[in-house]
């Protein structure tokens, strides 16, 4: 569940992005800068939450450079996405220059009383740190949010087509801002994950890749919440799972087991990128495209 | 008529331009840097940069360096090499087990420009080099510490990838975690990864799940470090740098590879002309390998223990792999006081079978 944790934020936050009708290929560069922006608040001020908040704001604010950029300059999304990652890389070890070697306050875990006690099941399932479940509420919450709620609807048909939305009188612009700070604190918040709880410690370039892996889950989940959860924890567990098993001395091939989700991913990714597939894995009809209100 | 006398006199300029760039181009010796993680690892990426930098402290005005970080192993590093050798580096190393054929194709395209490769062993065309360190005698040390400290008898040892240079390491460690410790239990991981803190770290979570209380590590950053940290009562060792901020617990002692001597060397000898190629192989004696300070938290026998062995290795009397040594299978591979070599069947370069005790595979 730890190894799932950072990319179920990220992946749950571009979710919402790619609902919108953006795309945002940034994830990796604003999961490091929340990294960054959550230990060394983290260490500033002694409180691991204080530093998953400035880890959310830091992933926000770096996406709203996005969020401006393609939504008010009409940049390309892709080519400003793979931008940002690059920025964020480049931020992240400028910031993280002090930072090296220093120990992140520790975070609590959350012990649930009596469920934790239960053999086998109990610590498997309650006996994490908070954000563990703060990111599964996160799952809930945006599938509710879509779901049942009028703000969902929204945002999916902004999504679906930008233009009838706009005719609608909803602020396309806007709604999209808003997604993409979403997406942006997510990341953040999954990034801060790694260097506060999974490592922890600082590193330059520590996600390695782990956006870009979130990114491949929004697809593999066919933008729908509890399948990214899915596709998460199926990736997360295999990474794990491989690394026990040779712990444990088990004769496993294990370069197999290494690439397997990656090869998920590709085979996915090649699936939905033909017209027929992606239609029917349900991917937002305007997705990537620009939107003006003059056009 | 006035027309062409501006085009004459733009056609001039722009020679004296580009003459003058390929002067100053040549003034300066241009030495390029291939690293495989970012330089901030605090590891193996690290240490190479530090290299980079002696070079410059040394050499001041006389050059000029570049680096490239986190540059993929395989078919990406030609064309991040290639780019380098175009920008008119004069010398360039790659500092990657992985870069060894990526080297050698630009390096034939590019016989003017002086290739260095570390921990490879080819050398394709005369514009090669290769050099590494005898990592593999911190491995003794560490191996003889690991095996006193440990109180589970069971060492964990989160490898990178299975080629030579690591399997001597693991075996290094091994033979000499045995030789104090007959009942220890080495327990391998391959992360098939140089730079992953996420990997790494759940890595030795998970050998310390499985009852590790020593991890050796190699691959090149410190989230091992933190994660043994994290677990109380693990011991942990410093790899390819100090990493001395995890000093005294969990870091005992660790393996500190010092490029800058070699580095300002080699860049020196392409300064003046003399610049060959050849192949090093440095250890603890020539110091290329250095034993990071070795902490409070080993006891005070055994870190006299460790200590003469460093003196041992390094002034030649004693070699890490002495006879008699079987290999897995339990076919003999070197007899009673017989050294290993470095070449040939068998021999340390190509190093390829687990010693006699380990009961893992290899993955190939």
């Amino acid at each position: 569940m730890v190894a799932a944790t950072p990319i179920i934020l990220a992946a749950i936050g571009e979710l919402v992005v790619e609902k919108s009708g953006v795309l945002n290929l940034g994830v990796e560069g604003m999961m490091i800068v929340g990294a960054i922006c959550g230990f060394a608040i983290a260490v500033q001020t002694g409180s691991p939450f204080v530093g998953f908040v400035a880890a959310a704001l830091g992933g926000a604010v770096l996406s709203l450079l996005f969020g401006i950029l393609t939504q008010y300059f009409l940049s390309n999304q892709v080519a400003t996405g793979l931008g940002l990652t690059l920025f964020g890389l480049g931020l992240s070890s400028l910031m993280g220059q002090g930072y090296i070697g220093i120990r992140p306050p520790a975070t609590p875990k959350l012990e649930i009383p009596l469920l934790s006690d239960i053999p086998v099941l109990g610590p498997v399932l309650f006996n994490h740190d908070l954000m563990v479940y703060v990111a599964l509420a996160l799952v809930v919450g945006t599938w509710a949010v879509l779901k049942f709620t009028r703000a969902g609807l929204i945002l999916r048909a902004v999504g679906e087509n930008h233009d009838a939305a706009h005719a609608l009188g909803y602020k396309v612009v806007r709604v999209r801002l808003m997604a993409i700070a979403f997406g942006g604190a997510c990341a953040g918040l999954g990034g801060a994950y790694l260097s506060l709880v999974r490592v922890p410690q600082w590193t330059e370039g520590m996600t390695a890749g782990a956006g870009w892996i979130a990114l491949a889950i929004v697809v593999f989940g066919a933008w729908r919440p509890f399948r990214v959860l899915l596709g998460a924890y199926l990736f997360g567990g295999v990474t794990v799972l491989q690394l026990n098993l040779q712990a444990a001395g088990v004769a496993i091939p294990v370069e197999y087991l290494s690439m397997s989700p990656y090869l998920i991913t590709i085979a996915v990714l090649v699936i939905m990128s033909s017209g027929r597939a992606k239609a029917a894995l349900s991917a937002p009809a305007c997705l990537g495209k620009l939107f003006h209100a003059s056009s | 008529m006035k027309r062409r006398s501006i085009l004459a006199a733009g056609v001039a300029a722009l020679a004296l331009a580009t003459g003058g760039a390929f002067a100053d181009g040549h003034e300066k010796t241009k030495v390029g840097f291939i690293y495989v993680g970012p330089i901030g690892d605090g590891g193996w990426t690290y240490e190479h940069d530090k290299g980079r930098l002696a070079v410059e402290a040394e050499y001041g005005d006389k050059v000029e360096t570049v680096y490239q970080e986190n540059v993929p192993e395989g078919a990406d590093a030609e064309r991040a090499i290639t780019q380098m050798a175009l920008q008119g580096a004069d010398i360039i190393f790659t500092t990657s087990f992985g870069y060894m054929d990526p080297t050698n194709a630009v390096a034939a395209k590019f016989p003017d420009v002086k290739f260095e490769h570390a921990t490879g062993y080819k050398r394709e065309t005369p514009n090669v080099s290769t050099y590494s360190a005898r990592f593999y005698e911190g491995r003794a040390i560490q191996g003889h510490i690991a095996g006193k400290m440990t109180k589970t008898n069971k060492i964990g040892y989160i490898a990178s990838f299975p080629i030579p240079e690591v399997i001597r390491g693991i075996n290094s460690a091994y033979i000499h975690a045995k030789k104090v410790n007959p009942d220890v239990e080495f327990n391998i991981i391959w992360a098939y990864t140089w730079f992953d803190p996420a990997k790494e770290a759940d890595a030795a979570t998970a050998l310390i799940e499985q009852g590790a209380d020593v991890i050796l590590q190699h691959t090149d950053s410190t989230a091992p470090q933190a994660a043994a940290q994290k677990a109380d009562g693990v011991i942990t060792f410093g790899q390819a740098s100090d990493m001395g901020e995890y000093a005294p617990l969990p870091r005992v002692s660790s393996i500190i590879d010092d490029w800058a001597p070699y580095y300002i060397a080699r860049v020196g000898a392409v300064m003046d002309g003399t610049w060959e190629s050849s192949d090093t192989w440095d250890g603890i004696g020539a110091g290329m390998v250095a034993i990071g300070e070795i902490s409070d938290a080993v006891p005070a026998d055994v870190k006299a223990e460790a200590l003469a062995m460093k003196d041992a290795l390094a002034d030649g009397s004693y070699h890490a792999f002495t006879g008699p040594i079987n290999k897995q299978d339990g076919t003999p591979w070197l007899a009673e006081g017989e050294t290993a070599a470095d070449f040939g069947d068998d021999g340390l370069a190509g190093m390829s079978f687990y010693v006699e005790g380990l009961t893992a595979e290899i993955p190939n």
